[in-house]
C-alpha cells in the first residue's frame, strides 16, 4: 500500500524515512500543536514550496535542464487566481477559471520556450530563460490595470476558506475550525497529491528516460529516445506543477504581487533547497523546502541572539547579522554542489548503503 | 619566366579572409530608423548620446564575460559581483576625496577618479583570482554545475557586499566638473556621457590593439578558435585563461565605477541587475566575440534608450526583440565564433 502509493521510490534510509515522517506529521499537526498564526504560515508556505521545489527538480534534478524561468510560471499561476477572482468575486468557478486560464498560459507557454530553445546547450537556456523571466517580470509590473503593478492584488477567497467561516462554534481540542483551517488542510492534502503525482511520474518509464537524458543526452538519443522531445515534456509538466503551486500559494496568502511570486529572489531560493535538499531526489524536495523556509523565519531569531552576543567585534557582529541568512545558505549551497552532488537526501541514502 | 613568378606567389599566400563589415551597418542604421520616431533633431542627439555612454559602459563589463566564454566555456552568472564591488570601491575611494571631487577643475576631479578606478579594477581583479580558484577551477566541464556555483557564487559576493558596506543604496555623486551639459546647438549632451564614451573607446582601442597586434592577443584569439590546437602548440592555456579571468573582472570593477557615476547611486543588487543586459548582449554578439560584443552592447544600449523615450513601457523588452531579430539573420550572433 505504502510503496505503491510512494510508487515503488522509498525512502531508503531510515533516517531518511524518519525525517520525513517527522516533517509530515509536523505538517499535519502544526495547528494543534504550533499555537499562532506565523507557525501556520510558515507550514502553508512550505507546503507550496515542496510542490514548487520539487517540480524545478523534475526538470533541473531530473531532466538536467536549468531554467531560470520556473518562478515565471509559478507566477502565472498566482496571478491566474488572484486576477480571476479579483474580476469574477469570490466564488469557486472563478477561482477553476483562474486555475484553468493560467495552466493553460503557462502549458502553451513552456511548450513554445521548449520548443525553441531546448535544442541549445544548457548555457543558453539559462541564459534565454533567465532574459524571459526578467522581461516577464516587467510585464507584470507594469501591466497595473491588470495585475494591480507592484502592489499586486489583494482579493477575498471563497466563503468557506476566508477567515470568518466557521465550521461549529465550538472549538475543536483548542483550536477553532474556521476557514483558515480549513483552507490550511485543503492547501496540505492538494499538495500531497501533487507531490505523490510527481512521485509517480518520475518513477514511470518515462521518468527513466528524463534520468537517461540527464546522465548522457547522446546515448539516450542514440538509443532511440527523441531528447528534444522528452526534453520539451518534461519542461511542460514541471511547469504544470509550478503553475498549481502558485495558485495554491495565491488562495492561501489571499493576495499576490510580484514580490511573493515572481521575483528573482524566489528564483535563487528554490535553487537552494531543489541543491541542498537533493537534486534528482523528490524527497531532497520535502527536505530542502522545510529546512530552508524554517531558516528563513526562525533562523533569523537564532542569528539575532548571536549578534547581540558578539555586539563589540564589528565584523563578525555584520557576519551573524539576522539579514545576512542567506548567505549562510549560500555558502551552505556551494559547498552542496562540490561535495554532495545530491544533497541531503543523497548523503543519507549513501550511508544506509554502505551500513549494509 | 620573371612574368609568371608573381601569379605563382599570389597563389601560394592565403587567400585573403573578406572582412565582414555588415553588421557594423547596423548601428547607424538604427541610429537613423529612429531619427524619425523621436521627431525632434536634438532630442535624437541626446538620446544618441546616452545610448552610446550606456553601450560603452555595456562593452567595457561584457567583453571579459565574452572572452571567458570564448576560452573556456565558462559563462560566469556571478560576473555581476564585480560591477557591484567595482562600484562601491568607488563610494568608498572617493568619499575620502570630496574636496578633489568637489572643485570645479577637470583636473583635479581625474585626480580624484582615477586613483578610484585604478584601486576598484586592482581589489576586483583580485577578487576574480581568488574567484577562479574557488567556484570555477573545480567545476571545469560541467555546466550544469558551473552555472549553479557561478549563482552562488553571485548570492555570497552580494551577501558580502552588504556585510561590509550595508544593504542600502549609497550615492555616487559626479565630481563637479562632470556634472552638467555641453550645448550642440539645441541639443544638450551631458558631460559625463562624452567621458563615459571616451574612456570606453580607449578600452575598445587598447583591447583591439592587445588582441589583433601582440603575441598573447595572438594566443587568446587562437584559444578562442581551438584551445587544444594551442596547447598542443606547447603553451598553457589555463594560464591564459586565468590572465583573461583577472581583467575581465577588472574590467568589469571599472565598468561598475562608471555605472555607479552614471546613475548616481549603487545598490548591492546593481550586478544581478545588469547580468541580464550583459548576456543578450554577449549572445547578440556572438559568444566568444570581442567584436560582436561591442556592436551588441551599442545596439542593445541605443534602443534602450529610444525605446525608453518613444515607449518607456517595453524598454526592457525592445531589447529581447534586438536579440530575437540579430538571431533569426544570424542565429549565432552577429560574429560566430568558429569551433564546436
Amino acid at each position: 500500500m505504502l510503496r505503491r502509493l510512494l510508487s515503488g521510490d522509498l525512502p531508503r534510509s531510515r533516517v531518511l524515512a524518519l525525517v520525513l515522517v517527522v516533517i509530515g506529521l509536523g505538517l499535519l499537526l502544526t495547528p494543534f500543536v504550533f499555537p499562532g498564526a506565523k507557525a501556520l504560515n510558515v507550514a502553508a508556505k512550505i507546503c507550496t514550496f515542496v510542490v514548487l521545489v520539487a517540480s524545478f527538480d523534475l526538470l533541473l534534478g531530473y531532466t538536467g535542464i536549468i531554467s531560470f524561468a520556473h518562478t515565471m510560471f509559478f507566477g502565472i499561476g498566482a496571478y491566474g487566481v488572484a486576477i480571476a477572482i479579483t474580476r469574477l468575486g469570490p466564488t469557486w468557478p472563478a477561482v477553476a477559471v483562474g486555475v484553468g486560464a493560467a495552466l493553460a498560459t503557462s502549458l502553451a507557454l513552456s511548450l513554445v520556450i521548449g520548443l525553441f530553445s531546448l535544442r541549445v546547450k544548457a548555457l543558453y537556456y539559462a541564459m534565454i530563460t533567465l532574459a524571459v523571466a526578467t522581461a516577464f517580470q516587467t510585464l507584470a509590473s507594469q501591466l497595473s490595470d491588470f495585475t494591480g503593478g507592484e502592489d499586486g492584488l489583494s482579493f477575498k477567497v471563497p466563503a468557506m476558506l476566508s477567515p470568518g467561516f466557521s465550521l461549529s462554534s465550538s472549538p475543536f481540542l483548542g483550536v477553532s475550525l474556521d476557514g483558515r483551517l480549513i483552507s490550511y488542510y485543503l492547501l496540505l492534502a492538494v499538495s500531497a497529491v501533487l507531490f505523490l503525482l510527481m512521485l509517480r511520474i518520475v518513477n514511470s518509464p518515462f521518468g527513466r528516460v528524463l534520468q537517461a537524458i540527464r546522465e548522457n543526452a547522446f546515448r539516450a538519443e542514440a538509443l532511440g529516445y527523441r531528447t528534444v522531445l522528452y526534453r520539451t515534456a518534461s519542461n511542460v509538466i514541471s511547469a504544470g506543477f509550478a503553475t498549481l503551486a502558485g495558485a495554491l500559494l495565491a488562495l492561501w496568502l489571499r493576495y499576490n504581487g510580484p514580490d511573493t511570486s515572481l521575483s528573482f529572489e524566489i528564483m535563487i531560493n528554490i535553487l537552494l533547497m531543489v541543491v541542498i535538499g537533493g537534486m534528482g531526489t523528490l524527497y531532497g524536495a520535502v527536505l530542502g523546502a522545510t529546512l530552508f523556509i524554517v531558516t528563513e523565519n526562525y533562523l533569523q531569531d537564532l542569528m539575532k541572539l548571536a549578534s547581540h552576543g558578539l555586539a563589540g567585534v564589528p565584523l563578525l557582529r555584520d557576519l551573524v547579522n539576522p539579514d545576512r541568512w542567506l548567505l549562510w545558505l549560500g555558502l551552505l549551497f556551494i559547498l552542496s554542489v562540490y561535495r554532495f552532488p545530491f544533497g541531503i537526501v543523497g548523503k543519507l541514502r549513501l550511508k544506509a548503503r554502505k551500513a549494509t | 619566366m620573371s612574368a609568371s613568378s608573381p601569379t605563382v606567389a599570389a597563389s601560394d599566400a592565403l587567400p585573403a579572409v573578406r572582412p565582414d563589415r555588415l553588421p557594423l551597418l547596423l548601428i547607424p542604421v538604427l541610429a537613423l530608423v529612429a531619427l524619425p520616431l523621436v521627431k525632434s533633431f536634438s532630442t535624437w542627439v541626446t538620446l544618441t548620446f546616452a545610448g552610446l555612454a550606456m553601450g560603452m559602459i555595456i562593452f567595457i563589463i561584457a567583453s571579459g564575460l565574452t572572452l571567458v566564454f570564448g576560452l573556456m566555456d565558462v559563462l560566469n552568472f556571478g560576473h555581476g559581483v564585480f560591477i557591484t564591488l567595482g562600484a562601491f570601491l568607488a563610494t568608498t575611494v572617493l568619499a575620502t576625496m570630496t574636496n578633489w571631487t568637489g572643485k570645479e577643475s577637470l583636473f583635479w576631479n581625474l585626480a580624484a577618479v582615477l586613483p578610484a578606478m585604478l584601486i576598484a579594477m586592482a581589489v576586483t581583479g583580485a577578487v576574480g583570482l581568488a574567484f577562479e580558484r574557488v567556484i570555477i577551477r573545480p567545476v571545469y566541464g560541467q555546466p550544469l554545475k558551473q552555472i549553479m556555483i557561478t549563482m552562488g557564487g553571485a548570492i555570497v559576493g552580494e551577501e558580502l557586499i552588504k556585510v561590509v558596506w550595508g544593504p542600502q543604496a549609497i550615492p555616487l555623486p559626479l565630481p563637479a566638473a562632470f556634472r552638467g551639459s555641453l550645448l550642440f546647438g539645441e541639443a544638450a549632451v551631458e558631460r559625463y556621457r562624452i567621458i563615459a564614451v571616451v574612456i570606453g573607446l580607449v578600452v575598445f582601442v587598447v583591447m583591439f590593439w592587445v588582441l589583433a597586434r601582440t603575441k598573447i592577443g595572438l594566443l587568446i584569439r587562437a584559444g578562442v578558435q581551438d584551445g587544444e590546437m594551442v596547447e598542443s602548440l606547447g603553451y598553457r592555456i589555463r594560464r591564459l585563461f586565468i590572465g583573461v579571468f583577472v581583467t575581465g573582472a577588472a574590467l568589469a570593477g571599472l565598468g561598475g565605477v562608471l555605472w555607479g557615476l552614471y546613475q548616481q547611486s549603487v545598490i548591492p543588487q546593481m550586478g544581478g541587475l545588469v547580468n541580464v543586459l550583459l548576456f543578450i548582449v554577449i549572445i547578440i554578439g556572438g559568444m566568444g566575440s570581442v567584436g560582436g560584443c561591442f556592436i551588441g552592447a551599442l545596439l542593445v544600449g541605443l534602443i534602450s534608450n529610444y525605446a525608453g523615450f518613444l515607449a518607456p513601457k517595453v524598454a526592457l523588452f525592445s531589447n529581447i526583440l534586438l536579440m530575437v531579430i540579430v538571431l533569426l539573420w544570424r542565429p549565432e550572433g552577429l560574429y560566430p565564433v568558429g569551433k564546436r
